[in-house]
């Protein structure tokens, strides 16, 4: 059912969902969004540089996010308004041929502004990996009936 | 390589027209792992009110991260992408990007601030849809769709 601004509350739970990341996902996102940086496909490149080993693509992280928030609102269109500052890197360990996850990221959702005259209210992400956020300030807002 | 610090209110223009097709929505949508119908099903987008599929909340950054490439590979600039971060991201929408939409971007780089060695540059592209059949460069009867910002730190040697 599609939610109303007049039944929501600030403090409100919106749900959580859990997000499988494997190397061919961001192989996947590389293709479909044009950012080919070897520091998303090729360990040995992003060691070089000092990073742990492959890392997700910030805007792979961010765009997963926000499905929570477009599902909930019944729209995606819903959301008007989108913004995050990418905090911490999300390795993706190699787990190529076997049905396991390379990183799990955890998205989990809250109201936390509600503009009556607007119509809209802002929902703020709660996104993490193995433990530490990854995302800050993630804030979806959503326009409703 | 250092950051040219005149690069503050520079822009540029809109030069090359993005079509947006049904299939680069529904890729894009399986690439961020989204299932909304509206993102795949023409007839489920419609019921909502849309004239066509519905593109994610973050679809923009491919004609975003195109606009910012003029910079980037801007001689005059002084950016090694290799050592490029990316450190916020945000987009406003005017209105939905839908199936068949016709984009431009023009790049505003809004802020250069030294950092240690480094450089955080704040970009912003003005993205409009184009009526059909109007170049790249028209600027008349061009609707506002999104406008998208970001910050990306330029790391300095040994950061």
């Amino acid at each position: 059912m599609t939610p109303t601004l007049s039944d929501l509350a600030v403090g409100q739970d919106i749900g959580s969902r859990s997000i499988d990341v494997t190397r061919t996902d961001l192989v996947k996102y590389a293709g479909a969004s044009g950012d080919f940086n070897p520091i998303h496909w090729n360990e040995a490149f992003a060691t070089g540089v000092g990073l742990p080993g492959v890392i997700a693509h910030g805007m792979f992280t961010m765009g997963s996010a926000v499905q929570l928030v477009s599902d909930w609102a019944g729209d995606p269109a819903a959301v008007v308004d989108f913004q995050t500052r990418f905090t911490k890197p999300v390795p993706v360990s190699d787990t190529t041929g076997t049905a396991d996850a390379g990183a799990v990221v955890e998205v989990s959702g809250a109201i936390g502004a509600i503009d009556a005259d607007k119509g809209t209210a802002r929902v703020d992400l709660t996104v993490t990996c193995a433990g530490q956020k990854v995302l800050m300030k993630a804030q979806a807002v959503v326009r409703l009936a | 390589m250092t950051i040219n610090p005149d690069l503050q209110g520079r822009s540029y223009p809109a030069k090359e027209v993005y079509d947006v097709g049904r299939e680069k929505i529904r890729e894009f949508a399986r690439a961020v792992k989204a299932t909304h119908p509206a993102h795949f099903d023409v007839e489920a987008a419609r019921a909502l009110g849309h004239s066509d599929l519905v593109a994610p909340p973050t679809f923009a950054i491919i004609v975003a991260q195109r606009a910012d490439a003029q910079l980037i590979e801007d001689p005059d600039a002084g950016i090694d992408f290799s050592r490029v971060v990316h450190a916020d991201q945000r987009f406003i929408h005017h209105r939905p990007i839908v199936a068949g939409d016709r984009l431009v971007a023009e790049l505003h780089v809004d802020g250069v601030r030294a950092m240690g060695g480094g450089a955080m540059i704040t970009t912003r592209q003005e993205i409009f849809a184009l009526p059909a059949g109007a170049s790249a460069a028209t600027a008349d009867g061009r609707e506002p769709v999104a406008t998208a910002t970001s910050s990306i730190l330029v790391r300095g040697e040994g950061q």
